[in-house]
């Protein structure tokens, strides 16, 4: 063979098959896709604000999800929600190995849905290895296009449903079809969607071997009790190998008498792959996990009367017969971690106040001495209404005797629903008051007209110069 | 993509180091080469799209990329694709937004400005910028000012009136102040006196005699600016020296009583010349509207 400065790649035509896990997935895919594609179309009932369910409002700086309405300054819970994809990514890898690559990964989904539309247009793996094969014929030229425009089909709806998380979903669909939609839409749309077509139609199980950085560091969270699909070569090979069921070949009885393995060869298991890979050869780091190949190899061993199981979930300490402990210490770790993270998130979001009462001392300069002679400090205060309607609040302070507090020219304030609002605010204490040039107080915040809000408290200091304090 | 069909394809560069050591020379995989190849195409659309090659004095511009903005001054000016045009465009498409808010400003009176937590809320940070860019270099950015040449904006003591027009006139057409010094006129002893009996105005003096004797001095040649009873005139800008705020003479900061009195006969000996310079022609009404109603806030006006 010549030497290749570039390889091409091996296609693959992946077979159909139908089984327990077949169905698994296609349950998950059902449902991923539903999820997917209608979340955007469903209203929710709130006050104000808009009635979409699940919504990311940049311009607005909220994002909607169900009755929960994240604001710009709780965005480190987006911090918080990828830490716990994460470990959760880590402790399902740990036990179980590749799940999230073969039932849950997007990459996946696709990819079987674009195999599914291939496999309608243009038949089963012999017929497509054909049609491959084949000269150009109008035949040819037909499947193959109405394959393509299928998959931009799917691909076009796939980019559109992701731009309508984060607008108006129906305003936003017209406005697409009517060519009035933002830049940005139409740009998001086309990025998706040729992204879509490009790795579930093209290039396919090469994202998951050359592309995917989880594919590549997945292997340092398994170890020999971690779940992974297995050939199980003792039952499979015995002492002289697999075998084609010949004459004497056929019962499972003298098959174990000739010390021949249960294997028959007959391929099913590599021609469903859809990463193209033989499972007989052990563990493969191109090996999604997508257990086909368990369905494959139960459906022949149905049929031939053999006990199911030559390939199966299972461990390198199952498969050798030692025993297998799941609950390790690294397990343990990735558990008790994303329990902590979990919990930490859960109630961050649950003791969020509905009001928010952030104050700064001005503190260029600290302090003023006025002509009565008494010491002025001034403080920026921001309170940030997160309830759904419009309120009145009064500040007062507490812990500084007979000291005055100024607000300007407005003594109550109106803070519209979800909007925020800084109050200028001055203290003026007679120095004899304090013997300490920081002296520790609180502002309370109270909301007006309702019984429900409790109110909120946030100490600050108060300065008094040294000159002015009496020694 | 089994291992088997792999080592079929890899090559070693044919050289052996030290006997046993070889190089493979493995493929790129095609999809690699591809976006090799994309690059390239994306580098050839960027050179007709962008200024790219330096072409003698000049350079390629680029087509089908003009920036069209609004300078300050009204003029509409359209450039090919570069960085400050995209800033200039930013900025002028920010002032348009900024305008509306202003004008609104502009028609509204103080009172309505004070009234409305969101008028006055745009005011007090449009402020903060114009007294930044204007303002700050004598004031100092927090407004505290400096003692002795610059007043102290944060207090409430207000030389020349503390109510909105009157802050307004003070912007305008600014003003100068002047402490005449006395040291021809009165002796050392005299002004030693004086300094003390002012010093007993705001109830700091040490020496009731000395303050006694200063007292009709004090009639005679500061009550004509000072007033009668030592708290100053607005139409003068002459200071409260009853008060505790002290605008020339640090006193507080003096430790002792004589630090103190010595401080005053400096001033009163020297003088001082203080000029706050006039803004009208400087400034937009607007502008001025909008610091007047700040400074207003700073010290809490009149």
């Amino acid at each position: 063979m010549e030497p290749q400065a570039y390889q091409s790649r091996v296609p693959i035509y992946p077979r159909a098959v139908k089984g327990r896990f077949r169905t698994l997935k296609t349950a998950i895919l059902v449902l991923a896709y539903g999820v997917y594609f209608l979340l955007p179309w469903l209203r929710w009932d709130r006050a104000t604000g808009t009635d979409q369910a699940v919504l990311f409002d940049l311009a607005g700086r909220r994002f909607y999800v169900f009755d929960l309405v994240v604001y710009a300054q709780d965005i480190f819970w987006l911090a918080g929600l990828l830490v716990i994809f994460a470990l959760l990514l880590f402790f399902v890898t740990g036990l179980a190995g590749r799940v999230w690559c073969g039932y849950f990964c997007f990459q996946t989904l696709w990819t079987d849905v674009f195999m599914f539309i291939e496999r309608m247009v243009q038949g089963n793996r012999n017929a497509r290895i054909k049609l491959a094969s084949s000269e150009w014929s109008g035949n040819k030229v037909l499947r193959i296009s109405v394959t393509w425009l299928l998959w931009l089909l799917v691909s076009v709806l796939t980019g559109l449903s992701f731009t309508l998380y984060w607008g108006n979903a129906p305003d936003l669909f017209i406005q697409m079809i009517t060519a009035q939609a933002p830049f940005a839409a139409y740009a998001t749309t086309l990025f998706l969607t040729s992204t879509t077509f490009v790795m579930a139609g093209m290039a396919r199980e090469q994202v998951c071997t050359y592309m995917c950085p989880y594919a590549r560091f997945q292997g340092v969270m398994f170890d020999k009790d971690t779940l992974i699909i297995a050939y199980d070569d003792e039952r499979g090979e015995r002492q002289n190998g697999r075998q084609k069921p010949s004459k004497g070949l056929l019962e499972r009885d003298s098959r174990i008498e000739q010390q021949v393995g249960d294997c028959i060869d007959c391929g099913y298991c590599v021609q469903v792959c859809p990463v193209g890979i033989d499972i007989r050869n052990g563990m493969q780091y191109q090996c999604i996990s997508c257990a086909l190949c368990i369905d494959a190899c139960d459906t022949i061993m149905d049929s031939i009367g053999y006990p199911r199981g030559l390939v199966r979930y299972s461990s390198e300490h199952a498969l050798h017969h030692e025993r297998a402990t799941r609950l390790n210490l690294k397990n343990l770790g990735y558990a008790s971690a994303l329990f902590i993270t979990i919990a930490a998130l859960v109630w961050s979001v649950v003791t969020r106040s509905d009001l928010e009462l952030n104050v700064r001392q001005i503190r260029q300069p600290l302090s003023v001495q006025l002509s009565d002679g008494r010491i002025q400090n001034r403080y920026e205060i921001k309170v940030n209404n997160k309830t759904s309607r419009s309120m009145r609040y009064r500040l007062t302070m507490e812990g500084l005797n007979q000291a005055e507090l100024d607000t300007g020219h407005f003594t109550e304030f109106e803070v519209p629903s979800e909007r925020s609002m800084k109050i200028h605010a001055k203290v003026r204490l007679d120095p004899k008051q304090v013997t300490s040039s920081r002296q520790e107080f609180i502002f309370v915040l109270t909301p007006l007209d309702t019984k429900e809000s409790q109110s909120v408290r946030q100490s600050s200091m108060f300065y008094t110069p040294g000159e002015n304090l009496k020694p | 993509m089994s291992k088997d069909k792999t080592q079929q394809t890899v090559q070693t560069t044919g050289h052996a180091w030290d006997g046993d050591l070889q190089e493979f020379n493995n493929p790129l995989p095609s999809w690699w080469l591809w976006a090799f190849y994309a690059t390239v195409i994306f580098a050839i659309v960027y050179w007709v799209l962008y200024p790219t090659w330096p072409v003698g004095n000049t350079y390629t511009k680029g087509v089908g990329n003009d920036i069209t903005y609004t300078t300050t001054d009204g003029k509409e000016v359209t450039s090919h694709w570069n960085t400050r045009s995209l800033l200039l465009k930013d900025l002028a498409d920010a002032r348009a937004e900024q305008a509306k808010y202003v004008e609104q400003l502009k028609a509204a009176s103080y009172s309505d400005i004070a009234k409305d937590e969101e008028k006055s809320a745009f005011a007090y940070s449009m402020a903060k910028v114009l007294f930044a860019d204007n303002c700050a270099a004598c004031h100092q950015a927090g407004g505290n000012g400096v003692i002795g040449p610059y007043p102290n904006l944060l207090d409430d003591a207000w030389l020349w009136g503390g109510t909105f027009e009157k802050i307004e006139e003070t912007i305008r057409n600014g003003h100068v102040g002047n402490m005449p010094g006395f040291k021809g006129q009165l002796s050392a002893r005299e002004i030693d006196n004086l300094a003390e009996y002012v010093l007993s105005l705001s109830g700091q003096g040490s020496d009731a005699t000395k303050a006694q004797k200063g007292k009709p001095l004090f009639s005679s040649n500061c009550a004509v600016c000072h007033g009668q009873d030592a708290k100053g005139q607005i139409l003068m800008g002459s200071a409260n020296l009853t008060d505790s705020i002290w605008t020339i003479v640090n006193v507080p900061a003096a430790a002792t009583p004589e630090a103190k009195r010595a401080a005053i006969v400096n001033l009163l000996k020297t003088g001082k010349s203080r000029q706050m310079p006039a803004w009208k022609d400087r400034l937009s009404d607007t502008e001025i509207k909008i610091l007047t109603f700040y400074v207003h806030e700073l010290g809490g006006g009149q």
